[in-house]
């Protein structure tokens, strides 16, 4: 049981924010390293900051923990500056509970968030003291492990790890440590990866990228296909049928220093269908999986009572559509327990299910901030990307929010959309001058943030096809919105770096070509590249050319209905010709209905994995625009509340 | 807004262990978690942001540990302070340890105020003690320790000299040596590391431990609040 602890003390003086490396968090386990235990380090690629609060590792974290047969620590990014007295000292990456080097662990899992954590991940696996490539790896190596949404297309980074795990963690990964515990009960053999790889090739979720070949003919690929029989054809996306028997985390950590999203958060429920193309999440994470209200109830009290915190999160993809939003919010109001000093925040929030009830409810403690996507400026624009909001549910969100005392909220959009004319663009800054407007009836010092992100097209998405605008058109589109916002006043305009938008795009839906792009940037030191004072374009650029490898190709080309694309082999449950449907309706400006509250266009999730929305509301939220039988065409009226027509 | 009549405790504590790597405003929060946890009835502050009514006293750098922390709090209502040490203990992270609450006036100076000096333990990686005894030396028989420090982007001339009340080596052994300083707060606090690092030779801070804060008086000094007899003695945190 070794611990690196006293080594790495005399360095912490030296570093920025030591806290990050201390552990000790409320919350933390003890664990037991043990013979038989199958030891996981569950990693986050970037800093302790933005890695603690992810609800996914800390999930597993307990999950494994409880398990008899598995032991597992945390481990997060070091930052440059401690990076470089490890690599001077000899010391490796190591876990924050217990600070065991990294490759004392059976399996070195990592959630991967963003496009631009991967990087970090080979330098973790590096400093690990583990072969950044797989097929370089020995039997006593770590298994390196990856899951997240960004393993929905794997490709570019399936010459470094060895496991590839699709959809929800919960029930997976304790029948991969059963395959593991059996791997390591025979010792680790020399010659046994390759079969324990097989072996777990067999659970379903789990992609093992070796064991499969990705053949090309010139540039385009042709199939990836598995190198061996046993192996399966299509990797399908693991789901977990009922969230509510899995009320985790039950231990929320509590880190000594600060962190993003520093707050009890509890998941609500996991998947949307409202059916936003853009939108990755969305897609992948179908079906819409409620949590009880009462198990709610239950994990906000006995989490704030637990933690001390005196702010919840309810965290879903769009909170506002959870059936009990309201009894929940006014419970922990109401509770006398809470004092009146606990607030709630909705990280997620439609304009349109945001109601002044929702919005009375949340301000009685303190204001947390509030931010509305609508992400296009248009109806016709909104209606490709099927985000149906109308101006109307827009600006009633926002008035039941200023008048309620906000004095300030955030709109986010996205710009480089399918079909995107200046007229579209144009509009976000039309829409954010009416809020202000609106704003300014109760407030005279009303604003808006505006934040535009360039658009990138996700696998698994109906966008999956299209070709993302460049660099140069994304900077005119910001640059006209600049230019039409720069005299309005309460209006701030902040916008996302496009030169990072077309990296993303290149590795959103690169295939395996990209393998010696990314280690390169990573060689050249370009890591920590979803900063932008480390974010490196030239490094990136720099590779593309050095492998022969055209961005235009991979980013801006509008993709066939008949090209293979590199994630034709696994499977998020959607059907392809159910995306495709939808990228050609997206193009006919013809809006597709939430199928919570209307009959299934059978897209795949439930049907084909036997499994089915769990929502306690029938009704859609107060006005909301899907499910209530408006006209979608034209963003007719929204009936409020449904009753009987009067006779006449 | 005060309430007149508010009633104020005072708390001692410590900082041992891995938690010394926590921020003066890492601590901050953890005592706000604290108070919830165990449901003290915390004065908050209105308006737009109500915070609890918390003062804490002077700060201690990153990385230092301490066996005299202290913080004032505000209460909505009086209550019975029996067992609330432990209680606070159980509620904080491991390595604050509570060492005593009290009732005080709300007319008591602030600690900021109120405190002048502070003693330290310090171990510095220097091993050759005649090297560190002749720069302590040094510094005590110098009339000025002029150093220039940036502050706002200007460069500031201070003399440390007034404010090193008492500096001792009392000890050494293959890793170092051990010095004990008492070192002034008023007008400003001076840190062990600014003092070394004025040293002629600087010295290497090792390991810093904050053991009394006091409030000197023409009638000697004294503590803002000693630690109850019989408290748990120092542990290494969070060392499963």
């Amino acid at each position: 049981m070794s611990s690196l602890w006293s080594q790495l003390e005399p360095l912490l003086p030296q570093v920025q924010k030591p806290a990050r490396y201390i552990g000790c968090e409320d919350g933390a386990q003890t664990p037991r390293h043990r013979a038989g235990a199958v030891a996981w380090l569950l990693s986050y690629p970037d800093t302790y900051e933005i890695g603690l609060p992810n609800q996914g590792l800390q999930i597993l974290y307990e999950i494994l923990n409880e398990r008899e047969d598995a032991v597992a620590e945390r481990a997060y990014a070091p930052w440059a500056d401690l990076e470089a007295l490890l690599r001077r000292e000899g010391l490796p990456f190591f876990s924050v509970d217990t600070h065991r080097p990294a490759a004392e662990f059976d399996l070195l899992a990592f959630n991967l968030s963003a496009e631009l954590t991967y990087t970090n991940l080979l330098n973790c696996i590096d400093l690990a003291g583990v072969a950044v490539r797989a097929a370089d790896r020995t039997d006593a190596d770590p298994l390196i492990v990856v899951g997240g949404h960004c393993t929905y297309n794997p490709e570019p980074i399936a010459d470094f790890v060895d496991l590839v795990v699709l959809g929800d963690g919960e029930e997976v990964v304790g029948e991969i440590t059963e395959v593991v515990a059996d791997w390591k009960a025979t010792g680790k053999t020399p010659g046994s990866r390759t079969g324990v790889l097989r072996a777990l090739a067999q659970v379903v979720g789990v992609y093992a990228p070796g064991l499969y070949e990705a053949r090309f003919d010139g540039a385009s690929l042709v199939a990836i296909e598995p190198r061996y029989p046993d192996v399966p054809q299509v990797v399908e996306k693991r789901t977990i049928a009922d969230l509510a028997e899995w009320p985790y985390p039950k231990n929320q950590l509590v880190p000594l220093t600060e962190v993003v999203h520093d707050r009890l958060n509890v998941e609500v429920f996991r998947g949307c269908t409202r059916g936003c193309r853009f939108c990755q999440a969305g897609m992948i994470t179908r079906p819409v999986r409620e949590r009880p209200a009462d198990q709610v109830r239950t994990m906000i009290e006995n989490g704030l009572q637990r933690t001390g915190y005196d702010e919840v999160a309810l965290t879903s993809l769009s909170t506002a559509d959870f059936s009990g939003i309201n009894d929940v919010v006014q419970g922990v109001m109401d509770d006398p327990i809470n004092c009146g000093q606990v607030s709630v925040a909705l990280p997620s929030l439609r304009v349109d299910a945001f109601t002044v009830g929702l919005a009375g409810q949340v301000q009685r403690a303190r204001r947390t901030g509030l931010t509305f996507a609508p992400e296009a400026g248009t109806w016709r624009m909104r209606q490709v990307i099927n985000k149906l909001i109308r101006e109307e549910d827009l600006y009633s969100a926002v008035d039941s929010a200023y008048s309620q005392g906000w004095r300030r909220m955030k709109l986010y959009f996205l710009t480089g959309l399918p079909t995107e004319t200046d007229e579209d663009t144009l509009g976000i800054g039309e829409l954010a001058r009416n809020c202000v407007e609106i704003g300014k009836r109760h407030n005279k010092s009303a604003s808006v943030t505006v934040s535009v992100g360039g658009f990138v097209p996700k696998p698994f998405t109906p966008f999956q096809w299209f070709g993302q605008n460049t660099v140069a058109e994304l900077n005119r589109k910001i640059g006209l919105l600049r230019d039409d916002v720069k005299r309005s006043r309460g209006v701030q305009l902040k916008w996302h770096d496009p030169k990072a938008t077309l990296i993303e795009g290149i590795v959103s839906r690169g295939d395996r070509r990209l393998g010696p792009v990314i280690e390169q940037v990573w060689r050249r030191g370009g890591v920590f590249q979803e900063w932008s004072e480390y974010f490196d374009l030239d490094l990136w650029t720099g590779a593309m050319d050095d492998h022969g490898l055209s961005a235009d190709w991979y980013v801006h080309r509008h993709r066939e209905e008949t090209e293979v694309l590199p994630w034709d082999h696994l499977s998020a449950g959607l059907h392809k010709d159910f995306l495709w449907q939808d990228w050609r309706d997206a193009l006919a400006e013809v809006g597709l209905p939430d199928c919570r509250w209307t009959p299934c266009y059978d897209c795949g999730a439930c049907t084909g994995y036997g499994i089915e929305h769990i929502v306690a509301s029938a009704t859609p939220p107060a006005g909301g625009s899907q499910g209530t039988g408006q006209d979608l065409d034209r963003g007719a009226e929204v009936p409020v509340a449904l009753r009987a027509a009067p006779v006449a | 807004m005060s309430v007149v009549g508010n009633p104020k405790i005072r708390i001692r504590h410590t900082k041992q262990g891995k938690v010394r790597f926590t921020s003066h405003r890492d601590v901050a929060r953890m005592w706000e978690r604290a108070l919830r946890r165990v449901r003290l009835p915390v004065a908050y502050s209105e308006g737009f942001s109500p915070r609890p009514k918390l003062s804490f006293g002077l700060a201690l750098s990153t990385g230092y540990e301490s066996l005299a922390e202290y913080l004032d709090v505000e209460l909505s209502e009086r209550i019975d302070l029996t067992d609330l040490p432990p209680r606070l203990t159980e509620a904080l992270p491991s390595g604050l340890e509570v060492a005593a609450v009290a009732d005080i006036e709300r007319s008591t100076d602030s600690l900021q105020q109120a405190i002048t000096s502070c003693t330290w333990e310090i171990e510095v990686s220097d091993t050759d003690l005649p090297t560190v005894t002749e720069a302590v030396a040094r510094a005590l028989a110098a009339e000025h320790i002029v150093v220039t420090r940036e502050r706002k982007g200007k460069p500031v001339t201070d003399d440390l000299r007034p404010l090193v009340r008492h500096l001792d080596v009392t000890g050494s052994n293959e890793s170092g040596c051990r010095l004990t300083a008492v070192l002034g707060t008023q007008p400003r606090a001076l840190r062990p590391a600014e003092l070394l690092a004025a040293l002629e030779p600087p010295l290497e801070l090792r390991r810093v431990l904050r053991t009394h804060q006091w409030i000197d008086a023409d009638t000697g000094r004294r503590e803002p609040l000693a630690a109850a007899s019989g408290s748990a003695a120092h542990s290494e945190a969070c060392v499963p």
